[in-house]
């Protein structure tokens, strides 16, 4: 997709990335984790992520799938494998990591 | 639980466990609609205990329950549970019972920021109103703790968590691991404050022992010992070292020994049901015979007896008893006799007892045998074993079981000495013993004690014959009770004397009549002797009146020839009256 253009990330030219937060109902670190998952990926992403956003309140019986205990979760199910970060993102570096986002190292690649 | 039903019930409501013994001892249960810790170390059994509190709470009481494992996966959960008899799929099926397996791996994920536990509070909500669950097991929550770093926000969490549940209403069985001088390894006794109990696997003699102890349980009286507890193919279950009370139903009925004369030292009317018989004595005294009369007395009266033997297989003690006249193998094939053979040390003490317990509820007899209980020292400390039989007696005399026990002896050894640590537990107590006399040994029994009948203090000498047992009368000597061959020595003079006796007063009586004999015949003679004099003196008396009435012919004649008859006579008649009147 749009990936070729912006250059940053992985080799693969079809790479896409799929990314479901679970948060249950609209609450302050809900938001926060949106507002911090948002920005990272128009940073590093842009035009090759979708956001899924999985209010569990609305539909508990998908918190079994992806083991969900603490919210909000992130869950990457795509590029495989799936990762997992919790808490609200308010840690950028950590956040990359866990995504296995390598920005710098791309650029010097 | 709702706020009015426990307004009308002030006790504190309980949710029963259907753990056998546990709710005793917690008088009817774990805590309604509050969270219950339940802390050890590895491997013993807090999950069993949870799954158990499931499983009963459904089939038995009607409550559905989630269990929510961290640990294992529902798979393996199955799994070890059939391996208890529980068919979890089933309950699964029924829609009573929802497994939550919660896999947290602090590998997967990186952490970041903020976060809560609602992800987790959303997955028990879901799972609880699926099935409408009345119960819940948290197994084992502390696995968050090295899943997730924060453990500020964790503990804070877990607070809410079980404040939730409380709201929830369901009563929640938590474990957790237990920690180094502590409960458990983070403490969260601190936050589950209703009910903590704490299970332990002690290890002793290379045998283990299980232990549960009730730490607290805020607002009701509970029993604050250790009670040992047992996980076996029919799952787990707490043993109460004795019952609180002594209040057996006490019977008056009177049941015989099998052995007529033991009977009669028994007061005429052998033991009392319910009660608790000890035979003692060393090896080769036949104490194992002695049980078998018992037994078969017991069988003929239609009675079930259970045979515990932790030393002879059956099929060698129906052989033995069938040498002394005892056909058991009838009864056996009657389902009036079972035995049950066991390996003493093939399980601790602990398993034993509940061996014994779960045959004993299965079979329900009238009778026990235990032969012989001295086995139980060669598994734990005289201690443990004592624990044991006090139990086990307790157990007896609850249901109104009458137990024969039987306890090996060493020979040296006083009777006494070594079942003293028992004998308050004991009814009747036989001895017995041999005694090595005169080349022989002899064996002798008596009762040491029989509660609440005047028994027979007498030391009786018995004999194993073919026809089983045989009391003999006790021949007492200068020496004490004369056994064996002495005995018989005994019986052989005194026979002897009593034919001397018998001769003397024949002999007495032979002379007797010679003597009457000789003096009816003195008599005779005597009489004959009288009868010859009476007859001489009656022909004196004969001749002489003969000679008178001659002689006085003869004068009268004289006088007729001299004619002074008269003259003569009238001279003689005046000198007569003139005599007189001077």
């Amino acid at each position: 997709m749009d990936e070729q253009k912006n250059g940053m990330t992985n080799e693969s030219a079809t790479e896409r990335w799929i990314l479901r937060l679970y948060i249950a109902g609209q609450t302050p670190k809900s938001l926060t984790a949106f507002a911090n998952l948002k920005k990272i990926c128009e940073e590093y992403l842009e035009g090759m992520y979708e956001i899924q956003v999985i209010d569990l309140i609305e539909n508990p019986q998908l918190a079994e799938g992806d083991q969900i205990v603490a919210i909000p979760t992130l869950v990457r199910s795509l590029p495989e494998p799936i990762k997992k970060i919790i808490g609200d993102l308010s840690n950028t570096e950590k956040t990359l990591v866990g995504l296995q986002i390598r920005p710098h190292s791309q650029e010097k690649g | 639980m709702t706020n009015s039903t426990r307004l009308a019930n002030l006790e504190l409501p309980k949710a029963p466990t259907g753990i056998i013994g546990l709710d005793d001892i917690t008088n009817g249960g774990l805590p309604r609609g509050r969270p219950t810790l339940v802390c050890g170390s590895v491997g013993c059994g807090k999950t069993l205990f949870g799954m158990e509190f499931l499983v009963h709470g459904i089939t038995q009481y009607d409550e559905p329950g989630v269990f929510v494992a961290f640990e294992e996966t529902s798979g393996e959960l199955t799994q070890n549970a059939s391996s208890l008899g529980f068919a979890l799929a089933d309950l699964i099926d029924q829609n009573k019972l929802a497994i939550d397996h919660i896999s947290i791996d602090r590998t997967d994920f990186e952490q970041t920021g903020d976060y809560d536990l609602d992800g987790l509070f959303i997955r028990l909500e879901y799972a609880i109103q699926k099935v409408n669950a009345k119960r819940i097991v948290l197994d084992t929550i502390e696995v968050l703790f090295s899943a997730l770093d924060n453990t500020d926000i964790l503990r804070a969490e877990l607070r809410r968590l079980f404040r939730w549940l409380k709201d929830k209403g369901v009563t929640a069985v938590i474990t957790a691991e237990r920690g180094d001088g502590m409960l458990t390894r983070q403490g969260i006794e601190e936050y589950v404050s209703d009910c903590v109990i704490l299970l332990e696997n002690r290890v002793e003699n290379r045998l283990s022992t299980r232990l549960l102890r009730i730490v607290k349980y805020r607002g009701t009286a509970h029993g604050t010992d250790e009670y040992p507890f047992l996980i076996d193919d029919s799952g787990f279950s707490v043993l109460p070292i004795t019952s609180v009370n002594l209040d057996y139903k006490i019977s008056d009925e009177r049941i015989s020994s099998g052995i007529p004369r033991l009977d009669t030292m028994l007061g005429d009317r052998g033991f009392f049901r319910g009660s608790t018989i000890l035979v003692s004595g060393p090896t080769g005294t036949g104490k194992t015979t002695i049980a078998s009369h018992f037994l078969d007395a017991a069988c003929q009266r239609g009675e079930r007896c259970l045979y515990f033997s932790f030393e002879e297989p059956a099929a060698q003690i129906i052989r033995n008893m069938s040498s002394v006249g005892l056909d058991l193998q009838a009864w056996v094939e009657a389902n009036l006799l079972r035995f049950e053979t066991v390996r003493p040390t093939g399980y601790s003490l602990e398993m034993h007892l509940a061996i014994l317990h779960k045959h004993i509820q299965a079979f329900d007899p009238q009778i026990v045998v235990i032969d012989p209980v001295t086995s139980f020292e060669a598994i734990g400390s005289k201690a443990d074993s004592r624990t044991l039989l006090t139990r086990l007696i307790d157990f007896l005399k609850e249901r109104g079981t009458t137990g024969f026990l039987t306890s090996l002896t060493t020979a040296g050894e006083t009777s006494e000495q070594t079942e003293v640590d028992i004998s308050s537990l004991i009814d009747t107590w036989l001895l017995v013993r041999t005694v090595e006399s005169s080349g022989e040994r002899n064996r002798l029994m008596y009762v040491l004690k029989s509660r609440g009948m005047s028994h027979s203090n007498q030391i009786s000498e018995y004999e194993i014959t073919e026809e089983g047992i045989n009391l003999i009368d006790a021949y007492l000597g200068k020496s004490g009770v004369l056994t064996g061959s002495a005995r018989l020595a005994q019986a052989a003079s005194e026979q002897e004397e009593e034919r001397e006796r018998k001769q003397t007063i024949e002999l007495k009586q032979l002379q007797l009549e010679r003597k009457r004999a000789a003096i009816q015949a003195q008599i005779a003679a005597l009489q004959a002797e009288l009868d010859v004099e009476s007859a001489e003196t009656q022909l004196r008396l004969d001749q002489e009146a003969r000679r008178t009435v001659a002689s006085q012919n003869y004068t009268a004649s004289m006088a007729r020839k001299r004619k002074v008859t008269d003259s003569a006579n009238q001279l003689h008649t005046n000198r007569s009256e003139e005599h007189d009147n001077g």
